[in-house]
């Protein structure tokens, strides 16, 4: 009995040590990974300092002193910032237009390249590891690789930022396309097959009814993300709303209430289809 | 009859949802076409077929594989020097050549180009021999260039004007005006990719090299021969893998810096936004807003603000990242912290843990891999952003591709930062995405 009683006392020892060794090299393995990270950080931190044309600490006093500037010279020409912004209207409008096609543009590219690399569903299943590759590259050329190539060949312009956002857009859609590809039955295209419908037709009917709330929501948030991009892209050199805030901005001191109204613009633009299509996608969520 | 009078409205009903379901299904794709009719016109489509420059397409799909070598002679004082892609740096030095250039004097040389075509300077003449068409002969004179043909009409492949002829065919270019003569012959590959032509390892095969590496007799006196290749690969002028590797190391850096401070930042914040964490509806309300405005004015706009505090470099664009990136991870953070569960924060505070200890122990734990997988997904996205935002503010890969693409004749350098690039989001693509797949799996403790 007291034999047992010893056993089982030096059993819980035996699990509270092992335990206890546990808890340690868990504690010793996540402080070792922590340094390491800090160590990162800050020499990450202190190399790019270093690389830098201007120090942080030398900057980080001058922060507020362009937008101060800006600030100041809207304020003294407020009477002229909503002229200015109907100025800068049609810009706004073709950088909304570059988002709003390249997105289209890729959706469309997107479904297709999506169903015919998604298991059960594509054309030729043999090629769906060829399709999934080409998606892979799609996605990973920045677009503005792509954008200052085309710019070379086809001369400034909306056409070579839209293609641009339009290849990314559909690596990007395509990928969580073929993800909701994936969850839909397959009934409804057995029954359409059993009657002798093609492919696109199976497509079409049998598939694209089933995840079209899911398409569409993934297609606004991109359509969120396309307009900061077609922004960006405008500034490298490809028209819209982006080169007039550049050449607003490179003017300098002068120029700063016009590039007070672009900011006022695109900022009120990006959170107002922000806000859009959050509002549609918990709508489009909540009815799936 | 009551049966079927209550069947009819629901059939009335399904008629009705059919034919809404028709239109609809008709509607989308017409209004989607007629977009992209105002898109075809408000973006000039047709006029984009005569501004379109497809000379420039040819020029750089050619030069993203191919190389030229100049072939000049100095027509004023006389002279001939030979370099690649006419660069300085790519020379080579005097009375050395390519093996299909044979000098054959001070001032004469023959040059031989594929499919039979030849080039025999001496002098001020020089003689162009192309097959089925016969000789040309070209001399600069005090006016401009003297042109003799074989035939009597000047075929639409040769572009004569007084004081200059430009002869284009699919074996090389030949150019001649006043000042210089000039040849030349595009070849395969990327040339000087390891070794410039002062390199002594130039123009060695792998086997060569190989043995060079590991023989102990020294090519540089100063350098074992294994370091003084990777010294000469390193320093190479003409591709510039120094600055090469630092770019994309910066770039990197950009992206880690950006998005991981931003993580940093954002769950102290996250924590004062979220409902069950902070009971002040004002800081909340306060909190939110600043998140949504930081997300707002997007990174174009930092970066614009910022670069004119930092000037350019990886600094600027990492704060950049920073700041946009807290405002997008506070939403997603205090939304997951609002989602968390009371029950083992309780747990934590039943062993009279402070509220320290309890987020420590009760909180982070939860949401650990919530957080730790959108931070790597920001991360690779970001990869990518930092590419744009070096660009913009002059820093990274992004910096060089612009610098090469503005020159607009280093397209085999363009070429090389593409694949790069490609290669670089690929790489961190599959890093992070292997790190999620493990965080989502994971022990399901989260610790």
């Amino acid at each position: 009995m007291a034999d047992a009683i010893t056993a089982t006392g030096m059993t819980t020892q035996r699990v509270q040590d092992s335990y206890m060794q546990m808890v340690r090299r868990k504690r010793m393995y996540g402080g070792i990974v922590m340094a390491l990270f800090v160590a990162l950080m800050v020499s990450g931190f202190m190399l790019a300092d270093s690389r830098n044309a201007g120090g942080f600490w030398s900057g980080i006093g001058n922060i507020f002193q362009f937008p101060s500037e800006v600030l100041a010279e809207a304020g003294e020409k407020i009477a002229l910032l909503p002229g200015l912004m109907v100025k800068f209207l049609p810009s706004l409008i073709e950088t909304i237009n570059i988002a709003a096609a390249s997105t289209l543009l890729g959706a469309l590219a997107a479904i297709v390249l999506s169903l015919l690399s998604t298991r059960g569903l594509a054309l030729w299943p043999a090629m769906i590891p060829v399709f999934r590759r080409l998606m892979d590259m799609m996605r990973a050329i920045p677009e503005i690789v792509i954008a200052l190539v085309l710019i070379f060949i086809m001369g400034a312009g909306p056409v070579p930022a839209m293609i641009a956002i339009a290849i990314h857009t559909a690596g990007a859609l395509g990928k969580l396309f073929s993800e909701v590809n994936e969850n839909a039955s397959l009934k409804p295209v057995e029954g359409l097959q059993s009657v002798g419908a093609r492919w696109s037709q199976r497509m079409v009917l049998g598939v694209i009814p089933q995840v079209a709330p899911n398409y569409l929501s993934y297609g606004l948030l991109r359509f969120e993300i396309n307009i900061r991009a077609s922004a960006i892209l405008g500034f490298v050199g490809s028209g819209g709303i982006g080169y007039d805030l550049k050449n607003a901005f490179s003017w300098g001191q002068g120029r700063y209430d016009e590039v007070a109204a672009i900011f006022l613009l695109l900022f009120g633009t990006i959170v107002f289809f922000d806000q859009l299509s959050g509002h549609y996608r918990n709508k489009l969520v909540g009815r799936v | 009859m009551a049966m079927l009078d209550a069947t009819m409205p629901r059939e009335a009903a399904a008629l009705a949802l059919f034919r809404r379901k028709r239109l609809i299904a008709m509607a989308v794709p017409a209004v989607i076409l007629a977009y992209f009719v105002y898109i075809f016109f408000a973006f000039d489509l047709p006029g984009l077929a005569d501004r379109a420059r497809m000379d420039n397409a040819k020029i750089l799909v050619a030069d993203s594989y191919s190389y030229k070598t100049h072939v000049t002679r100095d027509n004023r004082n006389g002279g001939i020097s030979i370099a690649i892609e006419g660069e300085a740096k790519g020379a080579y030095a005097p009375g050395t050549a390519p093996d299909w250039v044979r000098l054959t004097g001070e001032d004469a040389a023959i040059i031989t180009l594929p499919r039979d075509h030849r080039v025999e300077i001496a002098g001020d003449v020089t003689r162009v021999i192309v097959p089925g068409y016969g000789e040309i002969v070209l001399q600069p004179t005090a006016r401009g260039v003297d042109m003799d043909l074989p035939t009597p009409d000047v075929p639409e492949w040769i572009n004569a004007a007084s004081n200059r002829v430009m002869i284009t065919t699919d074996a090389g270019r030949i150019s001649m005006t006043r000042a210089r003569t000039e040849v030349f012959r595009y070849s395969f590959g990327w040339e000087l990719f390891w070794f410039t032509l002062d390199s002594p390892f130039h123009g060695k095969s792998l086997g060569e090299l190989a043995g060079l590496a590991l023989s102990s007799e020294r090519v540089v006196p100063e350098r074992s021969n294994a370091g003084a290749m990777v010294h000469d690969v390193w320093n190479n002028q003409m591709w510039r893998h120094k600055d090469v590797v630092w770019a994309i190391f910066e770039t990197i850096l950009m992206a880690f810096l950006g998005t991981m401070g931003a993580a940093l930042v954002a769950l102290p914040l996250a924590f004062m936004a979220a409902r069950n964490f902070m009971s002040l509806g004002t800081v909340r309300f306060a909190l939110r807003r600043l998140f949504d405005f930081v997300r707002g004015v997007d990174g174009l706009i930092w970066t614009i603000i910022l670069s004119r505090a930092f000037g350019p470099g990886p600094l600027t664009g990492a704060l950049a990242i920073l700041i946009t990136d807290t405002g997008g991870f506070g939403k997603m953070f205090s939304e997951a912290l609002e989602n968390v569960d009371e029950k083992q924060i309780e747990g934590v505070q039943s062993t009279g843990a402070k509220p320290l200890q309890r987020y420590r122990f009760g909180v982070i734990p939860q949401i650990m891999p919530i957080l730790a997988s959108q931070v790597l997904y920001y991360l690779e996205s970001n990869t990518r952003s930092a590419t744009v935002i070096g660009a913009i503010t002059g820093g990274g890969i992004g910096l060089l591709l612009t610098q090469a693409i503005i020159t607009q004749k280093d397209w085999e350098e363009v070429t090389y930062y593409i694949v790069l690039i490609v290669l670089m989001v690929m790489v961190m693509d599959t890093v992070s995405g292997a790190l999620r797949r493990r965080l989502i799996k994971g022990d399901g403790s989260g610790h």
